[in-house]
């Protein structure tokens, strides 16, 4: 078996088409681990990872816990709201510290693009990037590309749109390099305002028209509207946004085909997506949901198999 | 340089075959509360082998059996320069209060076998758990751990190597001995 060619997890830009294969083959043995009667086993048992999360996080923070502990790996919690980051330490030092204590691998989201990298560098352990600013969320567009290969056997050829607030996404930056690496078409579908100036230097084709996006995709990725991270208006109102961007049954029933509808949540109902869309048949946002723990498994099983005994 | 020296050929692998089969109806008689389960990837072969012997000589008597993939639960983790690679897992049923039959190609140093009850006790708790083998390399033991059932044992140094060929993959059965040079 192969190696992964990182010993982090930055970002899908530095992973090899191969590295995703192998996590996408390990995540299977894991996705069947997972729905056993006993969902653990005991590989990770000497490894201490510390979950590091300097911005909020639900689903994202209880996945890398939960693969965590089904890898039977210690795991200790850090928020930085109730931490000594607000008394002026700085992240490296605060790091160190913490691997002070013996720690083998961190998990860290912080709102600065670039700090999981930063942190490769000058500290001594495995970093999984959990999202760092706007940049990059590599699992999260590993456990949707291996969402999308679970529902069509490939993802090479497939058609993918990316919908809603791609300047300030991480998913999207993160997913549009996975996709591609992996063979997909992709192409971003939003308010020009919403859309980065650089989408074109990524060969990836921007759509104003949402049905025309959705007539042209197998599967469409939608994307939260990120007001936290606004600073000035980008459209004039949310509820504008949500008459000519929001996706509901009526949008579906129009298009020529069936399509996939993706999200990495927290879903804002009724602006992005309407009800009746999020728990339809077509949506496989659930699924996600559950491959995402397989994903994360596999992620730390691989790095933690290169971390020196 | 590997030289290699046959131990076993084809005509004595299949009467090992049938030999241990008759071993197992003989202890197991019908079956009913009796699971195989094959540690992958060499022991699925012979677990294969075994239940279509039985198969045979008990004229199609119905016997659950799976394969187990112990890749998580070894002992060796991150220690190898390079990781194995998880094989595929089938074991659609529970093991509670069955009498469990492991099978695998070659015991060594009992280690897989080991892993192979850690990784079988999250299936449930059976009644009994025994152990065939077609190799028993004796004498090179890490752990106390002994088979039940074993076609040939055989006396080798641990810079030696067993490998047993199955004729469906490897076109002919026989079991070789490798000795670097």
């Amino acid at each position: 078996m192969s190696k992964l060619s990182v010993n982090h997890l930055l970002g899908i830009k530095g992973l090899k088409t191969k590295d995703i294969d192998l996590i996408f083959k390990t995540a299977d043995n894991f996705k069947r681990i997972i729905n056993q009667p006993i969902k653990k086993v005991p590989t990770l048992r000497d490894i201490t990872i510390a979950n590091l999360f300097f911005e909020n996080s639900t689903r994202t923070r209880l996945s890398f816990e939960l693969a965590e502990k089904r890898l039977s790996a210690d795991v200790v919690n850090f928020s930085s709201s109730s931490s000594s980051v607000k008394k002026g330490e700085t992240l490296v030092d605060t790091v160190n510290n913490i691997l002070a204590m013996k720690v083998d691998m961190v998990v860290m989201r912080h709102p600065n693009p670039g700090a999981a990298e930063f942190l490769s560098r000058n500290v001594n352990a495995s970093i999984v990037n959990a999202g760092d600013g706007a940049h990059e969320h590599p699992t999260q567009a590993l456990l949707d590309c291996y969402s999308i290969r679970e529902k069509y056997g490939d993802v090479k050829g497939k058609k993918v749109v990316i919908v809603g607030d791609i300047l300030h996404s991480r998913v999207a930056l993160s997913n549009i390099h996975c996709l591609q690496k992996l063979g997909a078409e992709v192409r971003v579908c939003g308010p020009s305002t919403l859309i980065p100036k650089y989408i074109d230097s990524l060969s990836v084709k921007h759509v104003s028209n949402l049905k025309e996006a959705l007539n042209w995709c197998d599967v469409a990725n939608v994307l939260r509207i990120q007001l936290e991270r606004q600073d000035v208006k980008y459209f004039p109102s949310l509820r504008e946004y949500s008459m000519v961007y929001g996706i509901n049954k009526e949008v579906l029933d129009s298009l020529d085909k069936e399509i996939t509808i993706m999200h990495p949540g927290p879903i804002n109902r009724g602006v992005e997506l309407s009800s009746d869309v999020a728990d339809s048949e077509c949506a496989i946002i659930l699924d996600q949901v559950e491959n995402g723990v397989a994903i994360r498994m596999a992620v730390m099983y691989l790095l933690a198999g290169k971390i020196k005994r | 340089m590997e030289k290699e020296k046959q131990i076993v050929n084809s005509k004595q692998f299949s009467i090992m075959i049938e030999r241990l089969a008759c071993q197992l109806i003989e202890n197991h008689v019908n079956f009913e509360e009796t699971v195989l389960v094959g540690i992958q990837p060499r022991g699925v072969n012979f677990s294969k082998r075994i239940l279509q012997k039985i198969n045979k000589l008990t004229y199609n008597t119905e016997i659950q059996s799976g394969s187990l993939d112990i890749t998580f639960f070894r002992d060796d983790f991150g220690r190898r320069d390079v990781p194995i690679e998880a094989q595929e897992l089938n074991m659609n049923f529970s093991v509670e209060g069955k009498r469990v039959v492991l099978i695998d190609d070659v015991l060594f140093t009992g280690r897989s076998v080991r892993s192979a009850m850690d990784a079988l006790m999250n299936f449930g708790r059976p009644k009994e758990v025994e152990l065939m083998v077609l190799i028993d390399r004796r004498l090179s033991r890490h752990l106390p751990i002994e088979p039940n059932y074993v076609g040939k044992t055989v006396d080798s140094i641990s810079s030696e190597k067993v490998v047993v060929k199955w004729k469906d993959i490897d076109k002919e059965d026989k079991i070789i001995l490798l000795k670097s040079e």
